[in-house]
């Protein structure tokens, strides 16, 4: 299928909602100091992004997240590969995996102030620990779906352990490990989100809890808008990248399917 | 004469796998044979008989339970330097991220040499294989025999003084299969590598060898030994009609179905 550029029906939904909201907002005063209309959100939203307020807050944000999420990368691949390739390391830490990976990662948020305070270290170190999970996941299970042919190839052309981790597990699970990666991303913008409104100082966290405590809504509004704009931006910028790292795999799973 | 002593030397090689109940069941049983340097040999026996676990074993990728390998003199115990193995499912074998100049490139890495001439070393293998034009293909995008191909001419990259094959050529059609055979051929004698040969085709291994092993049923042992003196270089039309050829074919034949005989 052809990929279209703009998604005119997908644009039209999205329009009519926020006519929606706006005529709605206007017809009903009572409503709009909870729900200010989208064209004045808007006009805030570009007052701030001048005043630069709001583009300090996004880029602390958007620190953190690139910090949090490119180390439980790093953590979560490696080990993900080890634990996928070496069946006895799987079983030790098998167990401890399956307890932790369904707690919900914001319940950690307690202990990581307890242990790392209330700055960065300690909203990186919650989105690393949140992150980690879906990478690590998905890397073990691709590392264990690998044929055993592919390794044994890289045994008869003499390849030691290490490097048949590193040039054959590595790319023949790359297509899962992307996976988890696509999964975790969003995870990561709202560890950040979250952990920025209980520990506050700065960040679009904060800044969209504290606009709603001082009752400036279309304040938090703005902020909101950001930070979805973040989200939207960060998953196409991943699917752009997925798609040129996995060609070679695009092309196998378009063959498969008539 | 050193040139005189055998590259490659199996003695009493046994294997057995241990199953669930803790039963063992013996896949191979004291196989031995030897193979020289240069030479085509071909190890034939029916589906099922131990022949893959054979030639793993000779590749170093399971070790046996008994007797020994020895390549060049030196007991195999894990993947000798000199000897590289090619799996009949090339399709799980190539790596399906590299194009075929980067699979190829890949025999040559592992070899560990220069980046600079490896390119050129690695087109030259892949013109060797007739596979010109698709350097830069991945596998998916080429046909069952042109990815054999690839993988051949990867593990030729390796520079292997033992090239072991396993069935290289049972999952693809007939017709591919019979120019692969010649193709084959024409590697064997401009690189001058020792090849062990692993099919379940009598007439293949009588076409492509100089000396075929007969392996009976589980536990396999060699239940004979043919030399074929047929004329070189061989032709898929007067080769396969000379009547030398007819009667090895008889020959083999009648050995693995009086096999079956006295099994039943």
């Amino acid at each position: 299928m052809k990929h279209r550029r703009f998604n005119l029906p997908g644009l039209a939904v999205f329009a009519a909602l926020l006519l929606l909201w706006e005529v709605s907002s206007h017809s009903n005063p009572n409503l709009q100091s909870y729900f200010p209309p989208p064209s004045e959100v808007m006009s805030v939203l570009f007052r701030l992004a001048f005043a630069r307020e709001l583009l300090g807050h996004l880029v602390d944000t958007l620190e953190r997240f690139l910090g949090g999420y490119l180390l439980a990368a790093a953590i979560a691949v490696s080990l993900g590969v080890c634990l996928g390739y070496f069946r006895l390391a799987h079983s030790f830490f098998d167990l401890l995996i399956e307890l932790l990976r369904p707690m919900p990662s914001v319940a950690i948020i307690p202990v990581a102030i307890l242990l790392l305070g209330i700055g960065d270290a300690m909203m990186i170190g919650v989105t690393v620990y949140a992150c980690a999970w879906p990478i690590l996941i998905n890397t073990i299970d691709g590392v264990r779906s690998i044929d055993r042919t592919l390794i044994d190839t890289g045994r008869t052309f003499g390849l030691g352990r290490m490097r048949i981790l590193r040039e054959i597990a590595l790319p023949a699970a790359a297509p899962y490990i992307m996976t988890g990666l696509r999964v975790s991303l969003p995870i990561a913008l709202i560890l950040v989100t979250t952990s920025e409104m209980v520990v506050g100082g700065s960040g679009l966290g904060y800044f969209i809890l504290d606009e709603e405590r001082s009752f400036r809504t279309k304040e938090m509004f703005a902020g909101i808008a950001v930070v979805a704009l973040l989200g939207y931006a960060l998953n196409r910028l991943f699917v752009a990248l997925e798609n040129r790292m996995l060609a070679w795999h695009r092309g196998i799973t378009a063959k498969g399917t008539p | 004469m050193k040139a005189q002593a055998p590259i490659l030397q199996v003695e009493n090689l046994s294997k057995s796998y241990r199953q669930a109940g803790g039963e063992s069941t013996r896949a191979i049983e004291n196989i031995s044979f030897t193979v020289n340097v240069g030479e085509f040999v071909s190890l034939v026996g029916p589906s099922g008989c131990g022949k893959t676990t054979l030639l793993m074993s000779i590749a170093g990728l399971i070790a046996p339970s008994a007797g020994r390998v020895t390549v060049k003199g030196a007991a195999v115990n894990g993947p000798p330097r000199d000897l590289v193995l090619v799996f009949q499912e090339y399709n799980k074998s190539l790596f399906a991220w590299r194009t075929v100049l980067g699979n190829v490139l890949f025999g040559l890495e592992a070899k560990g040499r220069s980046p600079l001439d490896a390119e050129a070393k690695g087109r030259w293998l892949i013109g060797l294989v007739g596979l010109e034009g698709f350097e830069r293909h991945y596998p998916w995008e080429l046909s069952g025999g042109m990815q054999q191909r690839v993988a051949i001419a990867r593990a030729l990259a390796y520079e292997p003084q033992v090239l072991l094959m396993d069935e290289p050529f049972g999952s693809v059609d007939a017709m591919t299969r019979l120019e692969l055979e010649d193709g084959l051929l024409k590697l064997w004698k401009e690189l001058g590598t020792t090849i062990l040969f692993v099919t379940h085709d009598i007439e293949e291994a009588i076409y492509l060898s100089d000396r075929i092993y007969v392996l009976g049923r589980r536990p396999s042992r060699v239940i004979h030994a043919v030399d074929v003196r047929l004329e070189r270089p061989r032709n898929q039309l007067t080769t396969r009609a000379d009547p030398d050829f007819m009667k090895l074919r008889n020959e083999i034949y009648r050995r693995t179905a009086g096999e079956a005989r006295n099994e039943a």
